[in-house]
């Protein structure tokens, strides 16, 4: 038989008994719903979640570090490569040539110090860091009050929530986090602050003292180096700059990538030209009398995640030391495969419930059409016409349950996400969309379910194919 | 008069049953519905199979029509030895080599009639074209070209029968069995499908084998009768009108 008349008679056969076909159908509907809900909904949260660590840039961010810095000496996969005393220097030059290697967006110095700061002529002694003009768009500069750096170069601040509790004299209650940062915000933005810190100068040859750490004092020391055989040294003077508090951010200061810890951030360009006393200035005294600016350590943004690691290995080429949470990346994703799976599987449940209701429908089609089926064979119709017969059925109620089905799912998300978006904004939280339902899903449901239809149809259209006709027609 | 000695040597019969045997268990009995019937139909002959129930007239007549196998013995059709064949092959036969009549109509309630003719024609892959004006066609030379579109619920059991003979006839078969094709009308309807059939025999030339337990039916339109009790060959002999229908066909070109 052909297949538009077979299509013609199965339509014809299901809508005979339509009620129970419908039934049958809707129940494949509720399996196919229940299985793309569950799969959007991995899908979303997934979407959601990766979105979130992009914005973070966590997941595309490089951290370079010399391999002279010992500190991270002695880690299972740095063993390999020049000793750290022959290992290349991180300063300027080497910054440049990361930022042009392939896939790289930008490499910028992680400036980072500890330093006093003055606020109504009272000093707060905290981490100051530098941060780049891309950090605007981060995730965690996204809730800022007042506004990011006017420029790159700024003498501008932006404050961490604590410190600028600390600044007007508020104690956080420890264990809560519940202080509203517009509160925050109100008297502080717009107001200047005065930072003190040691500036390293390049000095004339001579005058020799002590080194010093730059992290904790404003004494009016002077510190040079002297020990270089080609006769390079500074000297550490201390200096004042004036800020303007343009943001207060509300930031969990641990859980920041390149700043962490710091509560006072700086616009990169202005920390750059402040030639700040960095401690790596000490430890590269003795070699490194280029005149060049040394970092201790280099953030490399990634155009994509998923170059992270091609970027890591030219950067270990180089003869750095690397970091990325790439490997945390990875665990999470196989998280979300775990999650998917699990949602797949109960979504599937219903599904295969589904399949045992196209089963009786049609077994009990084969009881009450058994003499149909018999006359149908004494007229000529083969085992093959029959058997297609019924699978015709079977897989159009497939198709019909399939259709329905994705839009029900669909549906269900639709209603989920708006009534999850209320909820939300009652919180005060921005709307989120973690419901998704790509085309491939709707694609994969309509065939699976017509799939699961077709099985499902096997045995019933097994078995009115092997009827006898002479004892179908004496049936009554 | 022998049915050898009324067959033409050159003319193979349309039918021959040899040594037909049919046995099947019930529990531990062996039932044996036909047991060794051996016979010999010329084309163009009509032939009712006589006998009390249980006979074992109608197990004939369903080895014959390909819907059910011997279990012993050949039936030929047409040169086709019908227990050789595959399932496939047995479909294919009853497509269309035979046409098949029965006492409770068997039209398929939820199709109307147009559609009950047309579907032997899907089964065959006619041409959707076609098979419309076909269908048309053959219900109007029965005489229900305005019911065309009926229920066979809404229709007189004489009404279903002749849609059930247009159905039978519409992929032209060689064959036309009939199984108590009166048994459920009353006389006067009867007759009116037992004219019809009697009118496919003579003017198609059509070989009919029906099935009945009422001889005077069987005297009155078919030239042989073919007797069967449990399930053996117990007598064969022409009717009362074959000489009448002997003459029709010996002048029939």
């Amino acid at each position: 038989m052909k297949l538009p008349d077979l299509t013609e008679l199965a339509l014809r056969n299901l809508r005979e008994s339509l009620l129970r076909n419908s039934l049958t159908t809707i129940g494949i509907s509720v399996g196919v719903a229940s299985l793309v809900a569950m799969l959007s909904l991995g899908i979303g949260l997934q979407q959601l979640a990766s979105r979130r660590l992009m914005k973070s840039g966590l997941f595309d961010t490089v951290v370079v570090t010399s391999r002279r810095d010992l500190r991270n000496f002695g880690r299972e996969e740095e063993r390999s490569g020049p000793p750290p005393a022959e290992s290349r220097i991180l300063d300027e030059p080497t910054r440049q040539e990361i930022e042009r290697l392939p896939n790289v967006l930008e490499a910028y110095p992680d400036i980072r110090f500890i330093t006093e700061l003055r606020y109504e002529d009272k000093p707060h002694l905290t981490m100051v860091a530098a941060l780049p003009a891309s950090a605007k768009t981060s995730d965690a500069f996204e809730t800022v009050q007042g506004h990011f750096f006017s420029s790159d170069a700024a003498p501008e601040a932006v404050l961490q929530k604590a410190f600028a509790e600390e600044l007007l004299g508020k104690m956080p209650k420890p264990g809560l986090d519940e202080t509203n940062v517009s509160e925050l915000a109100a008297p502080l933005l717009g107001k200047d602050l005065t930072m003190r810190y040691a500036q390293r100068e390049a000095a004339q040859s001579g005058s020799s003292t002590q080194a010093n750490d730059n992290d904790n004092h404003d004494d009016k020391k002077t510190a040079a180096a002297d020990q270089s055989p080609a006769g390079a040294a500074y000297s550490v003077v201390s200096r004042e700059q004036k800020l303007k508090i343009v943001g207060i951010a509300d930031l969990d200061p641990e859980s920041m990538r390149g700043p962490t810890r710091a509560r006072v951030f700086l616009p990169l360009k202005l920390a750059e030209s402040l030639h700040v006393m960095q401690p790596t200035d000490l430890r590269e005294i003795s070699r490194a009398p280029t005149g060049q600016p040394l970092y201790s350590s280099v953030s490399v943004r990634v155009k994509n995640p998923s170059q992270v690691q091609k970027v890591e290995d030219a950067i270990k080429k180089m003869g750095f030391n690397t970091f990325s949470i790439l490997d945390a990346s990875r665990s999470i994703q196989q998280f979300f495969k775990v999650l998917d799976v699990f949602l797949g599987i109960f979504g599937s449940l219903a599904l295969a419930v589904a399949f045992i209701g196209i089963v009786n429908t049609l077994v009990m089609a084969i009881l009450e059409r058994r003499r149909e089926i018999g006359i149908m064979k004494a007229i000529g119709a083969s085992d093959g016409d029959i058997k297609k017969l019924f699978f015709a059925e079977a897989g159009a109620m497939g198709i019909l349950g399939g259709i329905v089905g994705v839009a029900l799912g669909w549906a269900i998300g639709q209603v989920i996400n708006l009534g999850t978006n209320v909820y939300l904004k009652r919180q005060s939280f921005p709307p989120e969309h973690f419901w998704s339902v790509p085309w491939w899903l709707i694609a994969f449901a309509m065939v699976f379910s017509f799939l699961v239809s077709l099985v499902a149809g096997l045995y019933p259209a097994g078995r009115a194919a092997q009827l006898d006709p002479v004892q179908a027609l004496r049936y009554e | 008069m022998s049915s050898e000695a009324r067959l033409p040597l050159s003319d193979p019969p349309a039918i021959r049953a040899e040594h037909l045997c049919r046995h099947y268990r019930m529990g531990e009995t062996l039932i044996r519905a036909v047991d060794g019937v051996t016979l010999e139909v010329p084309a163009g002959e009509f032939v009712a199979l006589l006998g009390s129930s249980g006979s074992g007239k109608s197990s004939v007549l369903n080895l014959i029509a390909g819907l059910d196998r011997p279990t012993s013995g050949s039936v030929i059709v047409h040169d086709r030895n019908l227990a050789l064949l595959s399932r496939e092959e047995l479909a294919r036969y009853r497509l269309h080599t035979v046409g098949m009549v029965f006492q409770s109509f068997n039209l398929i309630a939820s199709m109307t009639l147009a559609e009950n003719v047309e579907l032997p024609m899907r089964f065959a892959e006619v041409d959707r074209g076609q098979r419309d004006n076909l269908a048309r066609e053959a219900l109007a030379r029965v005489g229900l070209q305005a019911r065309m579109n009926h229920r066979p619920s809404e229709l007189s059991g004489g009404e279903q029968q002749r849609a059930a003979l247009a159905r039978a006839l519409i992929n032209r078969p060689q064959l036309l069995l009939a199984d108590e094709p009166t048994g459920n009308l009353d006389s006067h309807t009867g007759t009116e499908i037992m004219n019809m059939v009697r009118e496919i025999n003579q003017q198609l030339g059509m070989t009919v084998v029906m099935v009945t337990h009422e001889r005077a039916l069987a005297e009155r339109y078919a030239q042989r009768l073919i007797f069967l009790a449990d399930g053996k060959l117990v007598g064969d002999e022409s009717s009362s009108a074959v000489a009448a229908h002997a003459e029709a066909e010996r002048i029939r070109p």
